[in-house]
């Protein structure tokens, strides 16, 4: 069905002795929509920037098409780049800047040295079939800077399509609209990349964003992937502490599996699906909030008290201690703080996980967020990460 | 209301109003009279003579703005690729060449016209050098002359060395800090819709950087134009300039002040007029250094 178009062969980047991309292997396949996954620093945007050719890897091979192109400069690609910040050029207008692709004549491919040049008629109705692709029919002569940012995010957009890549890189493309206007723009990048068929390499570190529009999701954390799988999977099924964490909330406890479909958790068994563990191996064990029934005390599997409640909206966020461990639990049912309740978990509630470099470092609701804890340490030196990356 | 601290750019107003604003109304009044004598000593009337007379001028209007156009354009030609290439160079070396270039300007603007004549003289340096390893006897035996130096003070390409050598930094500096300031993105933008680095300078650099170019022009051409001190050094009075016409007008033996504030006027109008056109390719933003 669907073919290799793109492959990093243990792929290496190294800037100033630190190690960005650690041994990356990963392929993407023809036409589809791929999101590379995570907090900022983790070599995401690295990784973008060695398929667009701007970035050669330290070690390891890039392959388009079966074809090495490590030393292919960015312009002779056939890939495109939506970039953060747009990059539209300032002293173009609209028109200008979605037909400069077009108007640099192209090498015909095919090995010969002649280079291909449109014809006006060619350039102008391709420009604009692409403006009217993205909604910005009537745009044309407008200048950049008159323009919102989710119409230049249209511009950068159609700019990078006009020239008909087999590949769209975009860059945190989402990452400087308001919220209202992210939520379109996601279903309008999903509307474009199925009505043009073509793959679309998607950088975030939102995971909902993630969820919303990728077939296929890669987690990275550290320049290492953790998990690639449909979004579906990603979230129901998570590999390690670090991706059941980042993605989404979780609760994450330490458990141990006694037998396959029974996990221990403080001194009681629960049923579950997974199998396949040794026996009486000690595991991590994900229930994400929303999988948890609040009933009484009596009828609970495990008992708790209520020590926070916050209105989210559709649910609570209620946060209860068991046993010293807290628990963030969505509900729709209000249980006011210091209440005693007792809650129950479905076998399909749990996913049982083996245990990983991150465990225990995540999942606990007992404090604020680590950042939190970060930005309040006067010790801790600011490493920023995201203006490091940008440089990159 | 709309800016509670304007008072703070009072002063400078004053100043503006005392010697820019007045002194050009003073000058503007002097050109458009003459001296006449009369009964009780001398006084002023009004006449267009000073203006209807510049005629006899022309050829040294001619050479002044050809001279500054070359010079212009020399500078462009050397300092466009210096600001280009210093730009992309890491902090480090930046520095040390923005010190290289400003060094020259720590010294008399009067000091370093004198050197160049040392340089260029007859028995100078360059004449010497010139001499000692053989090129003015190639250059005998080639054209069957019989040379002793090559004449290089007292020539217009002196006075245009003069200019070069006295504005490049103007031309750098300002295309410089275009070209530091230029989104690195926007070049990376450029490589992946197609674009090989000629064609990155042609379409991108080049036009963002305009705005500089037009800054470098117009800080090049308004002095070279108007100066009087290179080409009487090194043009040693065969190559009068405007300036020196001017100059003359008032401090030399040619005393006439009315016809000096006239050729003045003149001058000021056409350099006004050249920069308004330029500035009409470059965003404006070469008008704040002219006024």
């Amino acid at each position: 069905m669907s073919k290799e178009l793109i492959r990093l062969q243990d792929v290496t980047q190294v800037f100033d002795g630190e190690t960005v991309l650690d041994h990356v292997n990963i392929y993407f396949n023809d036409s589809e929509f791929l999101t590379l996954l995570g907090p900022s620093g983790c070599g995401k945007t690295t990784m973008l920037r060695i398929i667009g050719g701007f970035q050669t890897p330290t070690s390891g091979d890039v392959f388009f098409d079966g074809q090495r192109i490590n030393n292919v400069p960015p312009y002779k690609r056939k890939v495109n780049t939506v970039f953060q910040k747009y990059a539209l050029f300032p002293h173009l207008n609209v028109y200008e800047n979605v037909a400069f692709g077009l108007r640099i004549p192209k090498e015909a491919g095919d090995g010969s040295k002649e280079k291909i040049k449109l014809s006006k008629e060619e350039i102008d109705a391709r420009v604009r079939e692409m403006l009217e692709v993205v909604s910005l029919k009537g745009f044309e002569h407008r200048s950049i800077a008159s323009l919102s940012g989710g119409q230049q995010q249209r511009v950068a957009i159609a700019r990078a399509l006009v020239n008909r890549p087999r590949v769209l890189l975009l860059d945190e493309p989402l990452g400087a609209l308001d919220m209202r206007l992210r939520k379109d723009m996601q279903q309008e990048l999903k509307r474009i990349q199925q009505r043009l068929g073509i793959t679309f390499i998607n950088v975030t570190h939102d995971q909902e964003e993630a969820l919303a529009m990728s077939d296929t999701v890669v987690v990275i954390n550290e320049g290492v992937i953790q998990q690639i799988g449909t979004p579906e999977d990603i979230y129901n099924e998570p590999k390690n502490a670090f991706v059941a964490d980042f993605i989404g909330e979780s609760n994450i406890v330490d458990g141990i599996m006694r037998e396959d479909k029974v996990v221990e958790i403080f001194n009681r068994r629960f049923a579950c699906l997974d199998a396949g563990f040794e026996k009486d191996e000690p595991v991590d064990v994900v229930i994400r909030p929303e999988d948890v029934d609040i009933v009484s005390e009596a009828e609970g599997q495990l008992r708790g008290v209520v020590t926070a409640v916050t209105f989210k909206g559709v649910h609570y966020d209620t946060i209860v201690d068991f046993y010293g461990f807290k628990w963030l639990i969505q509900t729709t049912d209000y249980c006011p703080v210091d209440s005693h309740i007792g809650i129950k978990i479905d076998p399909d509630g749990i996913h049982v996980m083996k245990k990983s470099k991150y465990s225990g470092m995540f999942g606990d609701y007992s404090s604020y967020s680590e950042e939190y804890d970060e930005i309040n340490d006067p010790t801790l030196v600011e490493v920023d990460e995201e203006g490091r990356d940008d440089e990159e | 209301m709309r800016n509670k601290r304007g008072w703070f750019a009072f002063p400078y107003v004053i100043w503006m109003a005392l010697f820019v604003v007045i002194p050009i109304l003073i000058m503007l009044v002097y050109s458009l009279t003459v001296e006449v004598d009369t009964a009780a000593g001398t006084a002023l009337e009004g006449s267009l003579e000073n203006f209807t007379g510049m005629t006899l001028y022309a050829s040294v209007f001619g050479r002044s703005f050809l001279l500054a156009v070359i010079a212009t354009v020399i500078c462009l030609l050397i300092g466009y690729p210096v600001a280009y290439l210093m730009s992309r160079e890491g902090p480090g070396f930046q520095r040390v060449a923005m010190a290289l270039i400003m060094l020259p300007m720590w010294m008399n603007f009067l000091l370093r016209t004198y050197s160049w004549m040392a340089i260029l003289e007859n028995n100078g340096l360059l004449n010497q050098l010139l001499r000692k390893i053989g090129v003015i006897a190639l250059y005998n035996k080639l054209t069957g002359s019989d040379i002793d130096h090559f004449q290089m003070l007292r020539t217009s390409g002196a006075v245009v060395l003069g200019m070069v050598y006295n504005y490049l930094p103007f031309m750098i500096l300002p295309i410089y800090t275009v070209l530091t300031k230029l989104d690195h993105r926007l070049i990376e933008a450029a490589q992946d819709l197609g674009a090989n680095s000629s064609t990155v300078f042609r379409r991108v650099t080049l036009p963002l950087s305009l705005s500089g170019i037009v800054s470098g022009i117009t800080m090049v051409f308004v002095p070279s134009v108007s100066t009087f001190a290179i080409s009487r050094l090194l043009g040693g009075g065969t190559q009068m300039m405007l300036g020196d016409l001017i100059e003359n007008q008032f401090l030399g033996g040619a005393y006439n002040p009315h016809l000096g504030a006239a050729i003045s006027m003149v001058m000021m109008v056409i350099v006004v007029i050249c920069m308004l056109i330029m500035n009409h390719f470059g965003d404006g933003e070469g008008e704040a250094v002219m006024l």
